[in-house]
């Protein structure tokens, strides 16, 4: 939601990547204001998950130019475990299995981290387990996650639901979520997004990555940006995402570019 | 190095053999012992068993055995206590030491020395007779010395769900030992045993161990092995177990310690339908070397095989694997499934790992696989968008890596003790670590 009195979070200006030598992002512009929803749309090989891995600090891609800052900090300067103390969060498109690692001690160990980043007290393994419960409530999961390896023999859903406990419980102040309705059922869906739109607020901000416009039916956005070819092409209401729908990307495209041509 | 040199090598640590036994077969077997350790040299890197494990070290040291063992206070042994344990036999610097043992088991569990009389008919139609030495000088040295060890017979029928503990302790600096264990499991009994090598000190020591187990019809056998030797050790291991119809043996080998360890592990499925997992971990390093040789053999039809062997290895340290599966003509329907899987976490670390299987059977179903890698990046990357440090994120995936062959234990204070082990190891490999839990 837009609000009067809301503080920039994220600030990206003209932002530059390369992964292998290839510029994948070609001067990203996009600010994002606290309350905030953005979705940012666009077909396959747009640069979407590119932007979302780039903000969280992938170490696969190289920023070759522009900026990003985070409440008015470089945010491209810091580590990608320093940006999630500062409040970024990406939930993954495909969230990483880790046999071996059971899942309620990787949410300890991350939530303790983060909690002490804030100056909060660290919960023990009692705490925690009570507190987590309560978390998986609002996603339907059942407890038995917490005893497994980390997303290791999870379904689509499944992972997805986790990435969306792990944003419940770090409560970041901006959640990236990439195509976090890619692979998922109505319910699951359903669940997921209802469990978003719980975790938002008037002091954070979400931005949603998605190819299509099915998500948006349930986390509804404030603003909706398409995507091409890098770089941010067109930025509407809701509505855009409808009119995506029903007309495809390529309008969009070529809209663009015979604005680019008129311009001088 | 010549070849004089090495035997008479050799020779220096036939120094201060146990005095004559009132048991004919048994003075016979050290006799035969010691004329194959006459005939025998120190292995080299020439030699294809021996190819990656440099042993020169052990030579430039002179062992001998521990005379009358030092007293240790309870409270020493206790920090290795395993409280479900049902017997505990202690070994300090090879020598018995009944002060610190117990049997509450209902079964034989016994000093070897002793009870190879009681046992005498038993133990020698057992003893020498799985762990060959013709060709082996470790294990023809260790027979050589025979004497204390462990003697544990299960009588038929009988299953012992507590396990039984066998602790060595070394205490002294140079000081060579030689533990036997003999493992009887009858037809239908299941017994526990854990070997557990420990150390009170980081000087030099030598330490040389053969354990023989036979399992007969439908018997179990889980073993447990964890070498946690002090720094400098020298570790030398042979393990031979034969496997009757049905009888069901699992493994699972920890090599954490010693400055050189060499585990060689034989498993014959001498019948139909038996069934073995041979699972290891070595997590190494600094300059250490952790070498394990496996033999599988699949001599008769309907065996079962599963093997799952880890290494971990930091620093400068090398780690060796060879896995040999055989599967030999007649041995239909054999099943068997091997995987090697090395983590290497810095650029001076190596591993050496040689899955080798040879078949001669036609109706069989052998997979194998091996892996070396570091830690993937992607995973790393996952704990850290979650703001772990890089270090807590590599130390947390290091010890899953590790943690899934310690898993396997099937001791629950062990297996926590172990995954303390390994995460205080994993942390202490990377200086600074600030990692929380």
């Amino acid at each position: 939601m837009i609000y009067q009195d809301s503080r920039t979070l994220l600030a990206v200006r003209d932002l530059r990547a390369t992964v292998n030598g290839i510029e994948i992002l070609k001067g990203m512009d996009l600010t994002v204001k606290s309350g905030e929803v953005h979705a940012i749309m666009g077909p396959n090989g747009s640069g979407k998950s590119t932007f979302s891995k780039v903000l969280a600090g992938h170490p696969a891609y190289e920023v070759s130019g522009g900026e990003a800052q985070f409440e008015g900090r470089n945010l491209l300067e810091l580590s990608p475990e320093a940006r999630a103390r500062a409040g970024v969060f990406l939930g993954f498109q495909y969230p990483i299995e880790i046999p071996g690692v059971a899942n309620s001690q990787f949410l300890r160990l991350a939530y303790n981290t983060v909690q002490t980043e804030r100056g909060k007290d660290e919960l023990d393994p009692l705490e925690f387990d009570d507190f987590v419960r309560e978390k998986m409530k609002l996603l339907e999961m059942n407890p038995d996650f917490l005893d497994r390896s980390v997303n290791e023999g999870f379904s689509g859903g499944e992972k997805k639901r986790n990435e969306i406990l792990q944003m419940a419980l770090l409560e970041p102040k901006l959640a990236i979520l990439d195509e976090t309705d890619s692979g998922l059922d109505i319910d699951a869906l359903r669940i997921v997004a209802g469990g978003v739109n719980q975790l938002a607020n008037k002091d954070n901000a979400i931005v949603l990555v998605t190819h299509y416009q099915r998500l948006l039916n349930y986390i509804v956005p404030d603003f909706v940006h398409v995507m091409e070819a890098g770089r941010i092409v067109k930025t509407g209401g809701k509505e855009l995402a409808f009119e995506l729908e029903a007309r495809g990307y390529d309008w969009v495209g070529a809209e663009a570019k015979a604005s680019a041509r008129v311009s001088p | 190095m010549n070849t004089a040199a090495t035997t008479s090598y050799l020779d220096s640590l036939l120094q201060g053999q146990p005095p004559a036994s009132p048991l004919t077969w048994l003075n016979q077997l050290r006799a035969n012992a010691v004329d194959r350790v006459g005939a025998l040299t120190v292995p080299t890197t020439r030699d294809e068993d021996w190819r990656f494990t440099d042993i020169s070290p052990l030579t430039k040291l002179s062992f001998q055995p521990a005379q009358g063992v030092p007293p240790l206070a309870a409270a020493t042994i206790e920090r290795w206590a395993i409280p479900e344990a049902a017997a505990r036999l202690v070994f300090v610097d090879g020598i018995y030491a009944p002060e610190h043992s117990f049997n509450r088991a209902g079964l034989t569990v016994e000093n070897l020395a002793s009870g190879m009389s009681r046992h005498s008919a038993a133990v020698q139609a057992n003893l020498g007779r799985h762990a060959g030495f013709e060709r082996n000088a470790f294990a023809a040295l260790n027979t050589a010395f025979l004497h204390d060890g462990a003697l544990i017979v299960a009588p038929r029928g009988m299953a012992l769900a507590a396990p039984v503990h066998l602790l060595f302790i070394a205490t002294r600096k140079h000081a060579a030992s030689y533990p036997r264990c003999l493992v009887i499991a009858e037809s239908g009994s299941a017994v526990t045993v854990i070997e557990d090598f420990v150390a009170l000190q980081d000087e030099a020591y030598f330490t040389n161990a053969v354990t023989e187990m036979a399992l007969a019809g439908n018997a179990q056998v889980h073993h447990v092995r964890v070498q946690r030797d002090g720094a400098e050790a020298f570790h030398f291991a042979n393990c031979a177990v034969s496997l009757a119809q049905s009888s069901r043996y699992h493994s699972v080998s920890v090599a954490l310690g010693a400055r050189i360890s060499r585990h060689n592990l034989a498993a014959l499925l001498a019948a139909e339908g038996a069934e073995c997992s041979i699972d290891g971990l070595a997590l190494i390093g600094g300059q250490q070397l952790a070498d394990s040789h496996t033999l599988i053999d699949h001599a008769m039809p309907q065996g079962v095989s599963r093997q799952l062997h880890k290494c971990i290895v930091d620093g400068a340290a090398r780690a060796v694997f060879n896995g040999n599966i055989m599967v030999r003509a007649g041995a239909q329907r054999t099943d068997s499934s091997q995987s090697s899987r090395n983590l290497l976490l810095s650029a001076k670390a190596r591993v050496d790992t040689k899955p080798q299987l040879e078949i001669f059977a036609d109706d069989v179903k052998c997979a194998h696989g091996a892996t070396v890698g570091q830690l993937d990046v992607d995973e790393v990357f996952y704990l850290k968008s979650r703001g772990l440090s890089d270090t807590a994120a590599r130390n947390l995936l290091t010890y899953a890596f590790g943690a899934e062959v310690i898993e396997r234990i099937p001791v629950a204070s062990l297996r926590n003790r172990l995954e303390q082990a390994v995460l205080a190891q994993t942390q202490a490999a990377a200086p600074g670590a600030a990692g929380k839990s």
